[in-house]
């Protein structure tokens, strides 16, 4: 009877891990600390499957915007490595703003950074860790991590970032945002926004209902 | 005929006639409610062939009165699980997300906006809920205040309970204070009770359009309340018994909310309660709640 569960737990694993591989490639602390492995001793028989905690990609390919609209009025948006990799870097540029082309309206409020900290001037293609490695853009958090250790910290405890799916991981999966889902990378503070389905008021309302109650008798008379 | 049988005749006549008027909210009563519905047991002492036979009444009333297929179904607790529910403070912007989400998947009324989750835009300094206020519209966060959201704090001392006179409301083993909708007779001793103002009363029958009842629903939990009966927030035990976060959670567009098993030492809420600044809302009262607010800084 166990031979058949364990191989389940098995291969329920291997799935998990390959599907946070995926998602992580590096060698990056790992972020899915849920994915427990249930140990084969254990006694109580029954089958323990630890579903994956996937955490959102962050973007593929890095575009900036062009002054250019598609037919729906949008603007086209280019790949970094277009123009940059046939054209060296200033690296006495701070901000969006100093830049003449292409960069303009990009909203730029992330403490004293430049561009540079966290854009990798010999691959546009990726981000550059502040050892100067280099980073693919999938694994940002890694990037968002080095100087924001309280909130990787949180995140990696479950108490940072919303989610979606299931609180029992043996009964479903779960996924997390990335940091870059929530935080504009250039303007990360939390943006403030209008508030939703606000209270109704009841005496408002009643005297809305009143109103058209005597719309009615008064169409009948 | 003599002068006293008329009287006689007259005196009971009268007398019927204000019998008659006197018991005829009852009869009123009646015609609204199927004889299965009076003869219903108290859900603890409902055989699973019983409940079986009181959801399919229950998703025929939902058929003929909304018009939509509903599956009603009666999760148990699960062993070795006791629920908790944490919110952040330093992360909650007011944007209300939560309280809408609640609106929907609990099948509330429409027309009075209702939501087990109220939003309060606090003092800074203070946790005074008298001094905060529900229905703000600007744009939010103020950076002058800060913002709680308060449902249900599922107690372990609850209040509510120990008032309701015909036990319709008790707490299950995983933590949820639930209401047996069929036994409630709307006294609304539980909300008066009610130290955080969690519970509500259905004062009309639930007007939801046919297209946006949740299907999805549980005889304690979101199922549609009838009118004249107290309803509360369960921690959406239609979803988070099997094992799925709450809806207030997942509409959460900052992550302020973490929710999990607090019998379990690896969980998430237990790792906030070890590691966070904690407090619960009126722990003076000594009602125990298993709903904590804590701060990151």
């Amino acid at each position: 009877m166990k031979a058949p569960r364990y191989t389940l737990c098995l291969v329920a694993l291997a799935l998990a891990g390959s599907a946070a591989g995926l998602l992580l490639s590096h060698a990056a602390p790992p972020v899915i600390h849920q994915a427990a492995t249930p140990t084969p001793s254990d006694s109580s028989a029954v089958a323990i499957v630890r579903h994956a905690v996937t955490i959102k990609p962050g973007p593929a390919t890095p575009t900036v915007l062009t002054n250019a609209l598609n037919r729906s009025g949008e603007p086209v948006p280019v790949s970094c490595s277009t123009c940059h990799s046939t054209r060296s870097p200033n690296i006495e540029r701070h901000s969006a703003a100093e830049l003449t082309e292409f960069h303009q309206g990009l909203a730029y409020k992330h403490g004293d950074l430049s561009c540079l900290s966290c854009h990798n001037a010999s691959n546009y293609d990726t981000l550059r860790k502040a050892d100067s490695s280099a980073i693919a853009y999938p694994n940002v958090m890694e990037l968002c991590g080095q100087c924001h250790g309280t909130q990787l910290r949180d995140y990696r405890a479950g108490a940072h970032g919303g989610m979606n799916g299931h609180w029992d991981l043996s009964r479903g999966s779960r996924e997390r945002n990335n940091c870059v889902d929530c935080h504009d990378p250039h303007a990360p503070a939390y943006p403030r926004l209008k508030p939703v389905f606000a209270p109704v008021d009841r005496g408002a309302r009643q005297q809305q209902e009143r109103a058209a109650h005597a719309d009615k008798e008064s169409a009948h008379d | 005929m003599s002068r006293r049988t008329a009287l006689k005749i007259a005196g009971a006549t009268l007398g019927a006639a204000a019998f008659a008027k006197a018991v005829a909210p009852i009869t009123q009563w009646a015609a609204d409610q199927s004889v299965d519905e009076f003869l219903q047991q108290h859900y603890r002492e409902l055989s699973p062939a019983d409940m079986a036979k009181v959801i399919e009444r229950l998703e025929t009333e939902t058929k003929i009165d909304y018009g939509a297929d509903v599956h009603i179904s009666d999760p148990k607790p699960q062993p070795g699980v006791k629920f908790g529910y944490a919110l952040n403070l330093s992360v909650c912007v007011g944007c209300r997300r939560c309280a809408e989400a609640c609106h929907k998947e609990n099948n509330h009324d429409r027309l009075s906006g209702n939501s087990y989750i109220r939003v309060f835009e606090m003092q800074k300094g203070t946790i005074d809920l008298e001094q905060g206020n529900t229905t703000y519209t600007h744009a939010v966060p103020d950076p002058q205040k800060y913002y709680m959201p308060v449902q249900c704090q599922q107690c372990d001392n609850p209040p509510c309970v120990h008032v309701c006179p015909v036990e319709a409301t008790w707490k299950e083993k995983d933590g949820i204070v639930v209401v047996d909708y069929n036994w409630c007779i709307g006294c609304r001793y539980c909300e008066a009770a009610c130290p955080y103002h969690a519970r509500r009363f259905n004062w009309t029958k639930p007007q939801v359009p046919q297209e946006e009842i949740n299907p999805v629903q549980a005889y304690l939990s979101n199922r549609i309340r009838p009118q004249g009966v107290m309803e509360k927030c369960t921690f959406c035990l239609h979803r988070t018994r099997e094992g799925r976060l709450p809806a207030c959670l997942e509409a959460c567009p900052t992550g302020a909310r973490v929710f999990g098993n607090l019998l379990d030492p690896d969980s998430e809420i237990r790792w906030v309660l070890a590691n966070k600044r904690v407090f619960v809302l009126k722990e003076e009262l000594g009602t125990k709640p298993s709903f904590f607010y804590f701060f990151d800084k």
